[in-house]
Formats: C-alpha cells, sequence, structure tokens
C-alpha cells in the first residue's frame, strides 16, 4: 500500500444529541465545526478539503441535504465530498477525510457529521419505510426494528445467550452517558429494568433502543508535517477499513457480521495490530441496540464468537475494566443522530487518547477502536486511533 | 474536550414547543409516488408466486440454488443458469414478534416475523414473511413452516399473494 | 433488452409505492428571529459581519467567510432592487395561470442579499432590472411566519 503521508487528527467538536433541537441542520453543523475549529486553534482558512457525512435524506427531508448543509459545514468554496454507508457513515466520513490527506492531496481535511431525525412524521421510523427491497420486502409493511429483533434473535439461539446478559449493556451505556454533556439519555438503570420495559420487538425491548435524535459532530484531521505546527498531542488515524455485503440479508448468517470482521483485519493490518484484544485498550463499537455492541466486538475480534456478552457480564467492558467498551455512553446513552453519532464515537476516541475525557477518561487509552454499522444489515466501518507512546 | 466551550451549543424544543406560536416552523407532505418494475428475476418470482409457486435461480459455478433469485451470482459474479422450482415448506431460521406497526405506533396483537430457510434452496437461504395460525409462545427456531397461500383469483403477483406461513403438520 | 419500447413500468410485473412521511422544519436560530420579525411587526432583519463587511439577507447564524457566530441583528429597509425576474404562465401541475405571475429576486437595501419573491401591481411589460420595489405586508391578523407574510413586492 502507498499511504503518502501519516494522518493525524488535531480537532474535534460536538453539539448536544437531543430528540429535537431548534437549530436547523446548517446551525448544528457550524456549531460542531466551530468548536473542533477552536479546539485546534485553527481557523476555517486552515481547512483543506471538507467531507460531509450524513445517513438518509429522509430524516431532515431536504433532498441532497449535504449541498443544503454545505455552508455550515464550513465548505464554501472548498472542495467537498458527500459519504453515505447508511448507519455506517459516522465511521466512514474519517475514512473520507483520511484519503484525502494520506494521499497527499491535501494538508488538512475537516469531517462533518449531522443529523435531524425530528422534522420526520409521524415518526423517523416513518423514512425506514422507505429503505427496503420494493418488491421482496416493502409489500411486507416491515419496520426496522424486525431486522434487529431477527438478527439479535439468531444471535441469542446460535449461542445460547440469556436477554439478561445483553441487557447489561444498556445498564452500562446508559449509565457512562452519565458523564458524557452530549448526553440525550444517561440515566442509572438496572438490568431489571431493562427486561421489563416495553416489548417492542421481541426480543427487543424499548430500553434495549437508542433513541432518535438531532445532533453533529466534526473532527479535522491533518498530515503529519501540519499537524505537528498546531499539536504537541496529535492522534493519529493509523488504521481504517470497511467493508459490505450484499442486501440479501436473509440468504446468510445474521449470527455473526463477517463484514465487520472483513473491516477490521483491513484497519488493524494498517495499523500494524496482530492481536487485537491485547493491543486495543479501549473501543466504541457501533450500539444503536444492545446486542449489537456484543455482536461487533465479536466482528471486531475483540471477543470470541458467542462470548462478548460474559465479557460485559463480568465487567470487563466497564469504563475501569480490561477493555473498557463505549466509555462515551455509546448510541444507547449518548443518543443517535445517525451519521453524528458514529463521528461522536471518533471524538471520543480523539479525547480519550488526549487524556481529555473529563469523567469518562479510561486509564492507559493508548489504542482506540471505533466502528460503525448499517444499511440492511451489511456495512462495517472501522477506524483504529493511537497517541504517540 | 474544548477548554473555552463550557457548554455545548443546541437548544432543546419539546415536541409541544414545536406546536407553539413562539417556534417557527414549516410543513411538507412530499407526494412522490413510485411503481418499480419487478426487473428480470423479481419478474419471473412474482409470476411464479400468482401461479402458486416459489422458483429460484442455480449459479453453477458455486452450486447454490438462491431465492429469491437473480439473474447474476453475487459471490461469483457470473449469470446463473437455470431456473429451479424450490418447494413452499421451509424451517424458521429466525423469528420476532412485532409490538410496533411500520410507522411505530404500538399495536396489540403482534405481528409475526420470520426469516425462513426455503426448502429445496441452499441451507442458510431464506426470505423475510410473516407467520400465522400458531400462537406467539409455540414459534421457535428450527420449526417447519408451510406457506398458505391466498386463493388463486386474489393473486396479484406479489410476495402477499402467500398470506403467511404456518406450522407444518407431521 | 426486450422492455425497450416500455416505457411505462406498471405495464411489467411491478409494485407500487409512495413516500409516507410527513416533515415538520424548524426555521433555526437566524430562521426564527427573521421570520418572527415579519409576524409580529412587518420588519425585515439581517445580521452582519462587521469583520467580513457582509450584511446577511436573509440573516444567517455564521459567517460564511470567517465562520464566526453572528448575534447582532440589524433592522434594514423593506426595499429593494430587482435583480432578476421572470413571468410564469403555469402553476405547478402545469396548468395555465388566469393571470402571470412575476417572479424576482429583490437585492434587499442596505445588504448583500434579497428575496425571492412575487411583484404586484405592475404590468408585466413594464418591468425592468432595476426597479425599486417595496415589501406589501400582509395584515398582521392573516400573518403566518412566512414569506408569505409579505403579500408581494411593488414599485416603490
Amino acid at each position: 500500500m502507498n499511504i503518502k503521508k501519516r494522518v493525524a487528527v488535531v480537532g474535534a467538536g460536538i453539539t448536544l444529541f437531543r430528540r429535537r433541537l431548534k437549530e436547523s441542520g446548517k446551525e448544528l453543523s457550524f456549531h460542531a465545526v466551530n468548536m473542533a475549529l477552536e479546539s485546534a486553534e485553527m481557523t476555517r482558512d486552515d481547512i483543506d478539503s471538507v467531507v460531509m457525512g450524513t445517513a438518509p435524506d429522509a430524516f431532515d427531508g431536504i433532498h441532497m441535504k449535504s449541498e443544503n448543509l454545505l455552508d455550515g459545514a464550513g465548505a464554501t468554496q472548498k472542495p467537498y465530498t458527500h459519504v453515505y454507508v447508511g448507519g455506517g457513515t459516522g465511521v466512514f466520513s474519517p475514512i473520507g477525510g483520511w484519503w484525502h490527506v494520506a494521499s497527499g492531496m491535501h494538508d488538512t481535511c475537516l469531517v462533518v457529521c449531522e443529523e435531524k431525525m425530528s422534522p420526520c412524521f409521524p415518526h423517523p421510523q416513518t423514512a425506514f419505510r422507505t429503505i427496503w427491497d420494493p418488491i421482496t420486502s416493502r409489500p411486507l409493511n416491515p419496520n426496522l426494528v424486525w431486522i434487529f429483533a431477527l438478527e439479535m434473535h439468531r444471535y441469542m439461539k446460535v449461542h445460547n445467550i440469556p436477554k439478561e446478559h445483553i441487557a447489561q449493556v444498556a445498564v452500562k451505556n446508559k449509565g457512562n452517558a452519565l458523564d458524557h454533556p452530549s448526553a440525550q439519555l444517561g440515566a442509572k438503570i438496572t438490568v431489571d429494568d431493562v427486561l421489563n420495559s416495553e416489548i417492542m420487538v421481541y426480543p427487543v425491548n424499548r430500553l434495549d433502543i437508542s433513541p432518535p435524535s438531532d445532533g453533529a459532530a466534526a473532527l479535522i484531521l491533518a498530515s503529519e508535517d501540519v499537524a505537528r505546527k498546531y499539536t504537541d498531542a496529535p492522534v493519529w488515524l493509523d488504521g481504517v477499513g470497511w467493508a459490505l455485503d450484499s442486501a440479501y440479508w436473509t440468504n446468510r448468517d445474521l449470527y455473526y457480521p463477517q463484514y465487520v470482521e472483513e473491516a477490521a483485519k483491513m484497519a488493524y493490518k494498517m495499523a500494524k495490530i496482530n492481536d487485537p484484544p491485547k493491543e486495543v485498550s479501549f473501543a466504541e463499537p457501533y450500539d444503536p441496540f444492545t446486542y449489537k455492541e456484543l455482536h461487533h466486538l465479536e466482528g471486531l475480534q475483540l471477543a470470541k464468537k458467542g462470548e462478548a456478552p460474559k465479557l460485559t457480564v463480568e465487567g470487563v467492558t466497564a469504563r475501569d475494566g480490561d477493555l473498557p467498551v463505549c466509555p462515551s455512553g455509546g448510541l444507547l446513552g449518548v443518543g443517535n443522530p445517525i451519521a453524528a453519532a458514529g463521528l461522536m464515537k471518533c471524538c471520543e476516541a480523539f479525547w480519550q487518547l488526549r487524556n481529555e475525557a473529563g469523567k469518562r477518561q479510561v486509564p492507559k487509552a493508548e489504542t482506540g477502536v471505533c466502528q460503525a454499522w448499517g444499511d440492511l444489515m451489511q456495512v462495517g466501518t472501522v477506524c483504529v486511533f493511537k497517541r504517540d507512546s | 474536550m474544548s477548554k473555552n466551550m463550557k457548554e455545548l451549543p443546541g437548544t432543546p424544543l419539546s415536541g409541544k414547543e414545536l406546536k407553539s406560536e413562539k417556534v417557527i416552523t414549516f410543513k411538507w407532505r412530499p407526494n412522490a409516488k413510485y411503481a418499480w418494475s419487478a426487473g428480470i428475476a423479481y419478474g419471473r418470482f412474482l409470476d411464479e408466486l400468482k401461479a402458486g409457486r416459489i422458483i429460484g435461480r442455480r449459479c453453477s459455478r458455486c452450486e447454490r440454488i438462491i431465492v429469491p433469485p437473480r439473474m447474476f451470482c453475487e459471490h461469483c459474479f457470473v449469470a446463473t443458469d437455470e431456473w429451479v422450482y424450490v418447494k413452499d415448506t421451509g424451517t424458521i431460521n429466525t423469528f420476532s414478534l412485532s409490538y410496533l406497526d411500520a410507522d411505530a405506533n404500538r399495536i396489540k396483537d403482534p405481528i409475526l416475523v420470520a426469516v425462513i430457510d426455503i426448502d429445496g434452496a441452499s441451507p442458510g437461504v431464506g426470505i423475510l414473511h410473516l407467520l400465522g395460525n400458531v400462537a406467539p409462545d409455540k414459534i421457535d427456531v428450527g420449526m417447519k413452516v408451510k406457506a398458505v397461500w391466498k386463493p388463486p383469483e386474489e393473486r396479484e403477483g406479489s410476495v402477499t399473494d402467500i398470506l403467511f406461513w404456518e406450522p407444518l403438520e407431521d | 433488452m426486450s422492455f425497450d419500447k416500455i416505457r411505462d413500468p406498471r405495464k411489467l410485473r411491478h409494485q407500487i409505492g409512495h413516500m409516507e412521511c410527513d416533515y415538520v422544519y424548524t426555521a433555526g436560530v437566524a430562521g426564527e428571529r427573521f421570520y418572527l420579525a415579519l409576524r409580529e411587526d412587518g420588519k425585515l432583519l439581517a445580521t452582519r459581519c462587521d469583520k467580513c463587511n457582509i450584511t446577511y439577507m436573509p440573516p444567517r447564524m455564521y459567517c460564511d467567510k470567517c465562520f464566526a457566530e453572528l448575534t447582532n441583528y440589524k433592522e434594514v429597509p423593506l426595499t429593494g432592487i430587482i435583480e432578476s425576474y421572470t413571468i410564469t404562465y403555469f402553476d405547478m401541475d402545469g396548468e395555465v395561470l388566469p393571470e402571470p405571475l412575476v417572479l424576482a429576486f429583490i437585492k434587499i437595501d442596505q445588504t448583500d442579499g434579497g428575496l425571492i419573491h412575487t411583484v404586484g401591481n405592475i404590468k408585466p411589460e413594464s418591468l425592468k432590472i432595476g426597479t425599486k420595489v417595496k415589501a406589501l405586508f400582509k395584515d398582521k391578523a392573516k400573518r403566518t411566519g412566512a414569506l408569505t407574510d409579505i403579500k408581494c413586492f411593488q414599485p416603490a
């Protein structure tokens, strides 16, 4: 592989995540970018190019919304790219930024993700009605939660996993989110609270699901030589990986996300990580549903197949455990403005590796892995971040 | 995080505030309608459903029989070779009980949803469909099921020509 | 392909569907100030970036150029100049309008921006680029907090 420049992260920014925010999508993007620029002590003039990531336009209800968001993303009259891989977009966007910088094409690239799900009525779920195959699935009038429930049930059945173990993820992440200033649903809850919450689509209870949200996040990437000018503590984006499977999700065994494994292997190889459980100090896998964190830990090679629930129950993935997982609070706790939620995970890696995560700080943070997932259970996107040891 | 920023930006709104006079909003209802042609493979698939049969395609390179059918194999990336009728029986691969409708409204009687591996197709090749004539607590992964078809005169060439799948009597 | 001559997919095996969503958009922070001033006071508000010497109409919450947050809203005149216009004879569904409609981009005085709006009380043949126009507001009771609170622009 011919990578011309090592890529650093030099700034990060984020807004509140809430069910509804008054700010327009542009204004949310502006706030996230402004905070990122300010944290890097940069101005818009220092930015060579901009990558925007958003999930389906049907949430904001503005077709081709990346064009609408452009000025809020600080991209006026700059090279601007929109990237999209459904729910995987938030961690794919920094990969899009990485292309610009690693190739030597640009010294700096600003990565912005925005989602406003509140405009969509009667419920943001309604927008998901439009993503199915119109011939084989849509006539059945499906709800998106169906596919999660089907996948979760298959995972539970194959490994004989009790629901109590999966519920522990909600307890942990909502608890972690109490310390995140953006968080929408930080809470102290118990496993029983999860099990006794309303059944939405069996085996998914209400507290297994992340909320719909509005919000934005931003990350500034720079080439190594330029990064050194702005900071003594750059964080390195040393590995990127992504892989997609087909939309024929009923033609593969849902118990294991093979495409996440492929993406992770690509990223680890690039980051020269040979033994992920040993070398990764914390992880931010995608957790729109409780079981997804576990499913993804396995895909990320951080747990053996079927063993992620055990790690969770034993406290290994707690913030003070051996492998802290979703120290941010994840989508379950911080909220899920889809693309922005994925990028929130990368912001968290940046803050953790700079020792700027405050109460959320995990001990000995040296290598962090962020991952997102999406479309019809077919996308894996992975970024590996490191700090100078 | 940022040293100079004490509070994160964003102005939360409640659902009630959104409807109030003080908050300016604009409403829009998209009026877009679509007609999706089924294409070659799904076109035949729907024709066969109308006739009360399920059809798949066989890839002679990987020997898979795939449902729903496609004219090319996404693994081998070659054209698939022949039409193969599969059975209208199968096995529940995974299932769920949906207490939400498509707009996330709560419903009392759950929709019974399953991925059904089709007999005669390759192992693990299934379709998304509904279950019926079964109590929710009797459904299990591995259960054998059979398609319940609409009467021929009511079929219209759609996956809904199968009403649902019910337990297969031994 | 064998279906080349079939232009209507409904003549083939097909499925029908539509977008079931409704949308409610907030106007945003700057938009809300702008529309509330229209509705409540019959005024036009702009934001200004002194550093870049740009007055934004409609107002924006941030400067497009230097990316500073803009918080000073100022009232600007209800007058402007027609920078470009078009005359439409059909409605959105292609039906002939009872009277032709004049649509113009009006650069608002003392700002660097402007509004797209209709121009009324003028014969289409006497329209000119450069004509000075002024906003004619609806009665306050009929205003909803939208650009249509201005009935039209008319020669000043």
